[in-house]
C-alpha cells in the first residue's frame, strides 16, 4: 500500500511553528543551562523575545494571504494576521516586564517563558480557527497554560488560590463551550465555520433547528467566560489579584483579544445570517459588562483589582462593537474592524499601566494599594508621568489611543443603529473617568506616608522594564495621534475576508 | 423485529448527564469532586457528539470526541497539580476555605 502525504504549504504555519520551536528551545536551554552555576536566567527571556520577533517577521510575510489549509481547519487570512500582531505585541511587552519581576520573585525559569510562548500559540489558533475544532483546541492550549501561569508563585497561597479558581471555573466554562459546539454540529451537520455559514444561507428563512439557538446560547456562556463578560466575570478580580503581576497583565490583554477573535469568527462571520437572533443577547451582556465593571472599579482600593474591573468594563466596549457587527449593509465591516482596532489599542495602554504596577514593586513585595501611589509624582516623576498617560488613555481622553478606540466603537454602533447602547456606553465612559483620574490625583496631590519617602531614594529601573514602558507609551501615542494607518489596516483586513 | 433508538433519546440522556455534572459543580464544595463533576459534563457532551455523528453519518463528531478526551486528560494533569499545591499549603481542598482573595 502506498502511503501518501498531502502537500501543505508550511509557510502558512510559519508563525505557529516558530513559536513552538522557540518554546521547546527555551525549555531545553533552561534544563541544560542549569549545569552552569550562575543563577541569572534572564537569557531565557531574551531567547523568547528573539523567537517572538521572528514570529512577528513570519507573520508580516503572510499579509495579503487568504488560505484555508488542512481542509479548512485553519483560516489564514488578514484578520488572523492582524490579531497575531496584537498577540505578539502583548506577549513581547509581558516578557519584557517579566525579566525584573521574575528576578525579584525568583521565577525566571524556562517553564515560565515556555508557557507564555505556548499560550501565544493557543491564541493564534483561536484567531485562525476555520473550524470549531481548531477554535476549541486553541482555547484549551491557551487556558491550560494560563492556569499554570496564574499559579506560578507556588509558595504563595494567593497565587495558588488564583490558579485553582481560574482552573475550576475555566474548565466549567469549557464544558458549556463544548456542549454548544455539539448542538451547532447537530443542527448544521458540520463543524467547519465556512460550511456552517453556507448552510445557514441555503436554509429557508426562519426555518432553522431550535438546537441552533440552544447551541448559540451555550457558546455565548463559554466565550463570555474567556472575555470576562458579565455575568461570567466572577473569577476575574480574584484571579487578577492573586496571579503574579506580569501574568495579570498578560491575562488582561492577549487571551481576551483571542476570545474576541473567536467570537468574531463564530458570530460575526459564520453566524452572520442569524445576527437578528443573537444581537439581543450580546446587547444585554455588553450593557451589563460595561456598567458593572465601571461601578465596581470605583470602590476598589487595590490597583490590581481596580484594573481587573476596568478590564471587564473595556471588554464591554468591545462587545458593543461586536453587537454592531452585522445586520444593515456595511455594519459587519465597520463593527469587526473596530473590534480589531480596540483590542490593539487596549493592549498598549493596559499593559503599560500594569508595567507601572510591576515597576512599583520592591523585593518580593508588590505595592498594589492605591495609597502606595500617594506622592508618586514627586518621588518618581517619570513613572508617575507615564502612569498618568495610561490612565488618561484608559479613560478615553484625547490625544490617546483609548480615545480613538472608543470613538470608532461608538461610531460603528451608531452606524448600525444601536443608539441606546451607544448612550449607555458614553455614560459609562464618563463614570470611568472618575476612578482613572483619581489615580492621577493620588499621585500628584497626596502626601506619601513617611516610610515611603525614605524608600524613594533606592528607586531603580531595570532596563527591560524601561523598554516595555517606552514601547507602551509609543503605542498609546502613535495610535492616538496617527490612527488612520491602523484603522485602514483593520478595515482592509476585514474587507479582504468579505471579498 | 428490529428497533432503533431515536436520536432524541440520546440527546435527552446526554442532557441529563450534563445537568448532573453542572449540579455537582454548583453544589459540591470539595475541589476534587467539583473537578470530577466537570468530567461528567464532558461525558454528556461526548455522548451528544457521538449521537449526532451517527445520526448525520458524518465523522467530525467522532473526531471531536477524541479531541475532547485528549484535552480532558491534559486538563487532569494540570488540574490535579493545582489542587495538590492548594492541599500542601492548607491540608484541605474545600473551596469555601480557600478565600484569601476577596473584594
Amino acid at each position: 500500500m502506498e502511503l501518501r502525504f498531502p502537500e501543505y504549504d508550511l509557510g502558512l504555519l510559519a508563525p505557529m511553528l516558530i513559536l513552538v520551536i522557540t518554546g521547546l528551545v527555551v525549555l531545553l536551554a533552561d534544563t541544560f543551562g542549569r549545569r552552569r552555576a550562575s543563577g541569572d536566567r534572564s537569557f531565557l527571556a531574551y531567547l523568547s523575545l528573539l523567537g517572538l520577533l521572528l514570529t512577528f517577521y513570519a507573520n508580516s510575510r503572510l499579509s495579503g494571504v487568504v488560505a484555508a489549509p488542512f481542509h479548512g481547519l485553519l483560516a489564514i487570512d488578514a484578520v488572523a494576521v492582524f490579531f497575531n500582531y496584537v498577540f505578539l505585541a502583548s506577549s513581547m511587552l509581558v516578557v519584557l516586564m517579566s525579566i525584573s519581576y521574575g528576578a525579584r520573585h525568583s521565577m525566571n525559569v524556562g517553564e515560565y517563558y515556555g508557557l507564555i510562548l505556548f499560550s501565544t500559540l493557543g491564541m493564534m489558533l483561536m484567531a485562525a480557527g476555520g473550524d470549531l475544532m481548531t477554535i476549541f483546541l486553541g482555547v484549551e492550549i491557551l487556558s491550560l497554560n494560563l492556569y499554570v501561569l496564574a499559579g506560578f508563585l507556588r509558595g504563595q497561597a494567593r497565587s495558588n488560590e488564583a490558579a485553582m479558581k481560574y482552573f475550576l471555573l475555566g474548565a466549567f466554562a469549557t464544558g458549556f463551550l463544548l456542549y454548544g459546539i455539539s448542538f451547532l454540529y447537530g443542527a448544521t451537520g458540520t463543524t467547519n465555520l465556512k460550511a456552517m455559514g453556507g448552510f445557514l444561507k441555503a436554509a429557508p428563512a426562519g426555518n432553522v433547528s431550535a438546537l441552533l439557538y440552544v447551541g448559540m446560547g451555550l457558546l455565548i456562556v463559554g466565550f463570555g467566560f474567556k472575555v470576562t463578560a458579565v455575568p461570567f466575570h466572577m473569577y476575574t478580580p480574584d484571579v487578577y489579584e492573586g496571579a503574579p503581576t506580569s501574568i495579570t497583565a498578560f491575562l488582561s490583554a492577549g487571551p481576551k483579544a483571542a476570545g474576541f477573535a473567536a467570537l468574531v469568527r463564530v458570530f460575526s462571520f459564520a453566524l452572520e445570517g442569524l445576527h437578528a437572533d443573537w444581537w439581543g443577547a450580546f446587547w444585554l451582556i455588553a450593557a451589563l459588562t460595561m456598567t458593572l465593571g465601571n461601578i465596581l472599579a470605583i470602590v476598589q482600593a487595590n490597583i490590581k483589582r481596580m484594573l481587573a474591573y476596568s478590564s471587564i468594563a473595556h471588554a464591554g466596549y468591545v462587545l458593543v462593537a461586536l453587537v454592531a457587527s452585522g445586520g444593515v449593509g456595511g455594519a459587519q465591516r465597520l463593527g469587526v474592524s473596530s473590534v480589531l482596532f480596540y483590542t490593539l489599542a487596549y493592549t498598549f495602554f493596559n499593559l503599560g499601566a500594569f508595567a507601572v504596577v510591576v515597576a512599583m514593586g520592591r523585593g518580593d513585595r508588590d505595592q498594589v494599594g492605591l495609597a502606595d501611589y500617594a506622592g508618586l509624582g514627586y518621588r518618581r516623576p517619570w513613572l508617575a508621568l507615564v502612569m498618568a498617560l495610561f490612565m488618561v488613555s484608559l479613560a478615553g481622553i484625547p490625544p490617546t489611543a483609548g480615545f480613538v478606540g472608543k470613538f470608532v466603537v461608538f461610531k460603528s454602533a451608531l452606524n448600525a443603529g444601536f443608539v441606546w447602547l451607544t448612550i449607555i456606553a458614553v455614560l459609562n465612559s464618563v463614570v470611568a473617568v472618575f476612578y482613572y483620574l483619581r489615580v492621577i490625583v493620588i499621585m500628584y496631590m497626596r502626601e506619601p506616608a513617611a516610610e515611603m519617602q525614605a524608600e524613594a531614594a533606592g528607586a531603580s529601573f531595570s532596563g527591560s522594564l524601561v523598554i516595555a514602558l517606552i514601547l507602551a507609551v509609543l503605542g498609546t501615542l502613535d495610535l492616538g495621534l496617527f490612527p488612520s494607518r491602523y484603522l485602514d489596516l483593520a478595515l482592509r483586513s476585514v474587507q479582504a475576508l468579505l471579498g | 423485529m428490529s428497533f432503533t433508538v431515536p436520536l432524541s433519546w440520546y440527546l435527552v440522556l446526554s442532557a441529563i448527564v450534563f445537568s448532573i455534572g453542572v449540579a455537582g459543580v454548583l453544589l459540591r464544595r470539595n475541589a476534587l469532586v467539583i473537578f470530577m463533576c466537570i468530567e461528567i459534563m464532558l461525558s454528556g457532551v461526548n455522548l451528544s457528539f457521538i449521537a449526532f455523528s451517527r445520526f448525520l453519518h458524518s465523522m467530525s463528531g467522532q473526531i471531536f470526541f477524541f479531541f475532547v478526551m485528549t484535552v480532558a486528560a491534559a486538563e487532569v494533569a494540570v488540574g490535579l497539580a493545582i489542587i495538590l499545591t492548594i492541599f500542601r499549603s492548607r491540608e484541605s481542598v474545600d473551596v469555601d476555605e480557600v478565600n484569601l482573595l476577596r473584594g
